[in-house]
């Protein structure tokens, strides 16, 4: 069986192998037809349409052959339009030393002046982390040739096919090697995946890679997007870009590592409906809802995903591509969107906790209890961490609430979101900042990317402002608690050390208090891992909530109370 | 302000520094040769089996101490000099006290066998026997544990973990049957076996063979077999760990002799946890109780004491939990191996066989007496109400739908456990449904 596994790992690897390094493989060829449409798209600078003409089209380049080729041109195009601009800016000055009338050197500085301005409309913007992604990849996404562009299918079960099936025979086998049903933790801190050691280093730096080229530099991920293509092309009708590579890639990767929570916890119902149900809304509310309604001409919309997490609910709203720009469904998802959050979300964290969300339908939540789960004990549980995590996850919360708060305010008065509104900064400039910082880096490369470093709900803990948002409900007007069973705890610490939230679970547990903390997404491992039957999950009446049981000290007394008087 | 000496940074001793700090401003300082800090004992086998580091054991982190003012003290306690109130230590080292808790614990029990002293043979109490098993255990062809009691299977789970062969030598003739009724015990006999555990019953070690290493190399059974191992592993119980006593005034039995306030026969010193024996069991119990929860509140009353309040010790309602390898126990109350002259049985087993639960009730009143469960969690604050209450077993079988604690989703069987009860005892009970009100109604 264990050799099966290996077999299984194999596979995968091979897989994931074949994926990786079709990153530096493949060509691309820019045709005149891929050329003309996307230079009349993207450049105004005729310098450049030139020299790319000459050094682009109908060339065999790799990816980044190309990728440099056009940053170079690009730099090239810039610096002759500053040429041109400092050339003209010497004409003004000589104009107005020339002594002729005052009212004709006006009329030509005047001139000069419009050319120099027109000729801004010719830089091509260089920024690292736009660039690429919106100026390079549309380019090397058409022109890919090659191997993987030309055997998409084949190239699709090479990659995702071995990647998967290897997967699932490796974590298939788990059921006959773990042992029967139970807790099965065995080595988990002794394993140089899961403790931090080399292979968790490796993890560590294939993820955040894989994040800074998804979100940064997609005009390297040409080929893995091209494996997924015909997926894509089968359930919308677009070719796939880069966030359909991610989605399908969440999706893949949620599935096999559910086969593994569906084995390690076989004997616990709890467990297994949660991560069926979490697993379902990834799958049909964030991948194939959001496809079928671009299949038939609708926005892309994914309507469990609540405002804040869905930082952008509001941004350009009345514009075409914005929710108010789409007509009656767009209307629709806007309203809904806003029920979500100040209805919605709120009653449910009343009556079931944050959990209902976060552990049961989120999929940044989904991905932590799948892929995330050989992670879970590396969150840190000191009182320190705790500290940082209340700082950053309300300040989140406050930049969520205040950048929305300025995107609506730019809405109602009608003022472009690109126009200065005070300090130098526009309301676009801080939905970029927001975007990239919390949106790109913190819960993508950092959230997922830290997962074999800091566990897995780097994100979920310290980030999400929609968590925060839960937490201060689920902390002072919920059902919801872990409830501790009197005196049974003898202070092992499993479930401190699982708890994916870094929550010192053992420190009310051992003093039979009930476990009631905003950060609390009710993965309901604690309760799993526990060896003797001390906390539950539970959702009930409000006011025994925080009740500390006098069962636990054994004495007949009740030592609180006696505490209490002697103070 | 009176200067405190707590020996022993076990639960007990712990617990007490905590609460003589909440009640006062005395100084404290906490002795303990094992560990720096504070961990829990219980938890050891986890480090072993790798789902835990050392220091996930550890409950509070390091500069709790330092912040609540409690001093820790690495130092080993050779000899107590009530007469001077000082303590010294092994360094030669002398520590004077106003008032003294002894709380020492226990060590394994060895019982002269033949190579008991062997490299490779070891009881799992200690952090130090921890980290001797680490050692004897690379390389492990086999390893035997002798003695069928928590720690024994705890060592057999712990060794199985890492995939080396174990043999479990257990004297009685089925595993833990001297404190579990016979149902019960067959359970884990099965759990054990179905771990691939090569559980011997009625067997018990006659020697321990040497290599030329003086290192363990085999056993040799009662049954005159000879089973090649290089770790044996010693769980024949433990006792109270009191030697470095000898020779003071402390007035000892098994254990340190402790009336109810948990003093010993000199007035500013207390004994708690394992290491007290009172001089006769409270209630039902035992006179010497090893158990977690007991230490623990042995711990709480003696700081009250201390702190200008005497208490006396008084346990409540007995309850304890294990874990068998996957099976997971509970009890509320008492259920005795064998049922005494007054007392009835009921026993439900799912058809599973990894679910069980088996009460005792008193045969004329129907009063219920005590609770067994196997792979059920229930709720304790209902058993301790219905104890208190005195409630009939009909009246918490009725009710056994608020007592359950299981996490939800899991399948529940109180129609099938009560179906059983009617057939047996000619009743028609009906369950009644989970109520709130009930559960939190304080009695």
């Amino acid at each position: 069986m264990k050799t099966i596994k290996n077999i299984g790992l194999l596979i995968s690897l091979t897989g994931f192998i074949i994926f990786t390094s079709s990153i530096f493989t493949g060509t691309n060829k820019v045709s005149q037809e891929i050329f003309d449409t996307w230079s009349s798209q993207k450049i105004k600078s005729a310098f450049f349409v030139e020299k790319a003409q000459q050094e682009i089209v109908n060339k065999e380049l790799s990816a980044s052959e190309l990728s440099n080729k056009i940053t170079q041109i690009a730099a090239a195009s810039n610096q002759h339009t500053y040429d041109l601009q400092a050339e003209l800016q010497q004409k003004i000055e000589q104009t107005k030393k020339t002594k002729i009338a005052q009212q004709v050197i006006d009329k030509r500085v005047q001139a000069y002046q419009a050319q120099i301005n027109d000729l801004w409309n010719e830089i091509i913007w260089m920024k690292w982390n736009k660039t690429s992604k919106d100026l390079i990849y549309p380019l090397a996404r058409a022109s890919a040739t090659g191997w993987p562009q030309q055997n998409q299918g084949l190239f699709f079960w090479l990659t995702f096919g071995l990647a998967i099936l290897g997967g699932v025979i490796a974590f298939g086998s788990d059921y006959k090697l773990l042992g029967p049903a139970g807790i099965k933790n065995n080595g988990i801190m002794q394993h140089a995946a899961t403790n931090r050691g080399w292979i968790g280093m490796i993890a560590f730096a294939y993820f955040v890679g894989f994040y800074v080229l998804l979100y940064f530099f997609p005009n390297y991920l040409v080929n893995p997007i091209l494996a997924v293509n015909k997926v894509s092309l089968g359930l919308s009708g677009n070719p796939s870009s880069q966030w359909f590579l991610y989605g399908f890639m969440y999706c893949s990767v949620m599935s096999v590592f559910a086969v593994r929570m569906f084995i390690k916890y076989r004997h616990n119902a709890y467990q297994l409906v949660r991560t069926a149900v979490v697993l379902f809304f990834q799958i049909a509310f964030a991948f194939l809802i959001p496809e079928i309604l671009v299949a038939f001409n609708k926005p892309w919309f994914d309507f469990k995903n609540a405002w804040p997490l869905d930082y952008d609910l509001f941004f350009d709203l009345n514009k075409d591509w914005g929710l108010l720009g789409q007509g009656q469904i767009g209307l629709f998802m806007l309203v809904w969107g806003i029920v979500l959050t100040l209805v919605i979300v709120p009653v449910m964290v009343y009556f079931f906790g944050k959990r209902w969300y976060c552990s049961w339908v989120c999929g940044c939540g989904g991905l932590a209890e799948t892929l995330g789960d050989p992670y879970r004990q590396l969150s840190s549980k000191s009182l320190f961490s705790w500290k940082i995590e209340r700082w950053l996850i309300h300040g989140v919360l406050v930049f969520a609430v205040g950048m929305t708060g300025l995107t609506l305010y730019t809405y109602f008065a009608e003022i472009e979101s690109w126009q200065e509104i005070a300090f130098g900064f526009s309301a676009y400039d801080i939905q970029s900042s927001y975007g990239f910082l919390i949106g790109s880096i913190f819960s993508g490369v950092i959230g997922t990317g830290f997962y074999p470093i800091l566990g897995n709900r780097v994100w979920c803990r310290f980030g999400c402002p929609l968590a925060a948002y839960m937490g201060l409900v689920q902390k002072f007007k919920s059902r919801f608690r872990i409830t501790t069973n009197g005196g049974q705890c003898i202070s092992c610490g499993n479930c401190s050390t699982y708890c994916e939230q870094g929550i010192d679970v053992r420190s009310y547990a051992q003093k039979g208090q009930n476990i009631v903390r905003s950060s609390c997404v009710g993965c309901g491992v604690c309760s799993a891992v526990c060896p003797r039957g001390v906390l539950k999950l539970e959702n009930g009446p409000e006011e025994n909530r925080l009740d500390q049981n006098p069962t636990l000290l054994g004495n007949d007394v009740d030592l609180l109370e006696l505490i209490k008087n002697n103070k | 302000m009176k200067h405190i000496l707590i020996i022993g940074n076990g639960v007990s001793g712990i617990t007490a520094a905590r609460h003589i700090r909440k009640l006062s401003q005395h100084k404290i300082t906490v002795i303990s040769a094992e560990s720096d800090y504070f961990f829990s004992r219980t938890a050891l086998m986890y480090v072993f089996m790798g789902h835990m580091k050392f220091e996930n054991t550890q409950p509070y982190e390091n500069w709790f101490w330092k912040k609540n003012n409690i001093d820790l003290l690495n130092g080993y306690v050779s000899s107590v000099d009530a007469a001077n109130n000082k303590v010294l230590l092994s360094d030669g080292t002398e520590i004077t006290y106003d008032d003294l808790i002894i709380a020492t614990g226990s060590k394994p029990n060895k019982f002269g066998w033949p190579g008991q002293d062997l490299k490779g043979v070891q009881g799992m109490y200690s952090k130090q026997d921890l980290e001797k098993l680490e050692e004897n255990s690379k390389n492990c062809k086999r390893a035997v544990i002798v003695g069928g009691g928590l720690i024994g299977i705890e060592m057999a789970e712990m060794l199985h973990s890492r995939n080396i062969p174990v043999t479990f030598l257990v004297r009685e003739s089925s595993f833990w049957n001297g404190v579990l009724p016979g149902e019960e015990s067959a359970m884990i006999n099965k759990e054990i076996l179905e771990n691939h555990i090569d559980l011997r019953l009625e067997t018990n070690l006659v020697e321990i063979l040497s290599d030329e290493n003086g290192h363990a190399k085999a056993i040799v059974t009662d049954k005159g077999e000879t089973i090649e191992c290089s770790v044996v592993g010693l769980t024949a119980g433990v006792s109270p760990n009191i030697d470095f006593l000898k020779n003071s005034a402390v007035e000892l039995g098994r254990g340190i002799l402790v009336d109810r306030l948990l003093q010993t026969n000199i007035k500013n010193i207390y004994a708690i946890g394992d290491c007290a024996q009172q001089h006769e069991g409270i209630g039902q119990r035992r006179p010497i109780e090893a158990v977690w929860y007991t230490g623990r509140m042995m711990g709480e009353t003696v700081a009250r004491t201390i702190c200008g309040t005497p208490q006396e010790y008084n346990p409540g309602h007995w309850f304890n939990s294990a874990k068998f390898i996957d099976l997971e126990y509970q009890t509320y109350g008492w259920v005795w191996a064998q049922p005494k002259e007054n007392e009835n049985r009921f026993y439900w087993e799912h058809a599973s066989g990894k679910k069980c639960i088996h009460i005792n009730y008193d045969k004329n009143t129907h009063e219920f007496i005590g609770i067994n469960t196997f792979g059920i969690r229930l709720r304790h604050e209902r058993f301790d109400t219905w104890l208190n209450n005195k409630a009939t077993v009909e009246e918490v079988l009725l009710h056994l739908k608020d007592a359950n604690f299981d996490p939800e989703f899991f399948a529940s069987h109180e129609e099938e456990i009560l179906e059983k009860f009617n057939s047996e005892n000619n009743t028609q009970l009906k369950v009644k449904a989970k109520s709130w009100k009930r559960i939190f109604l304080k009695a």
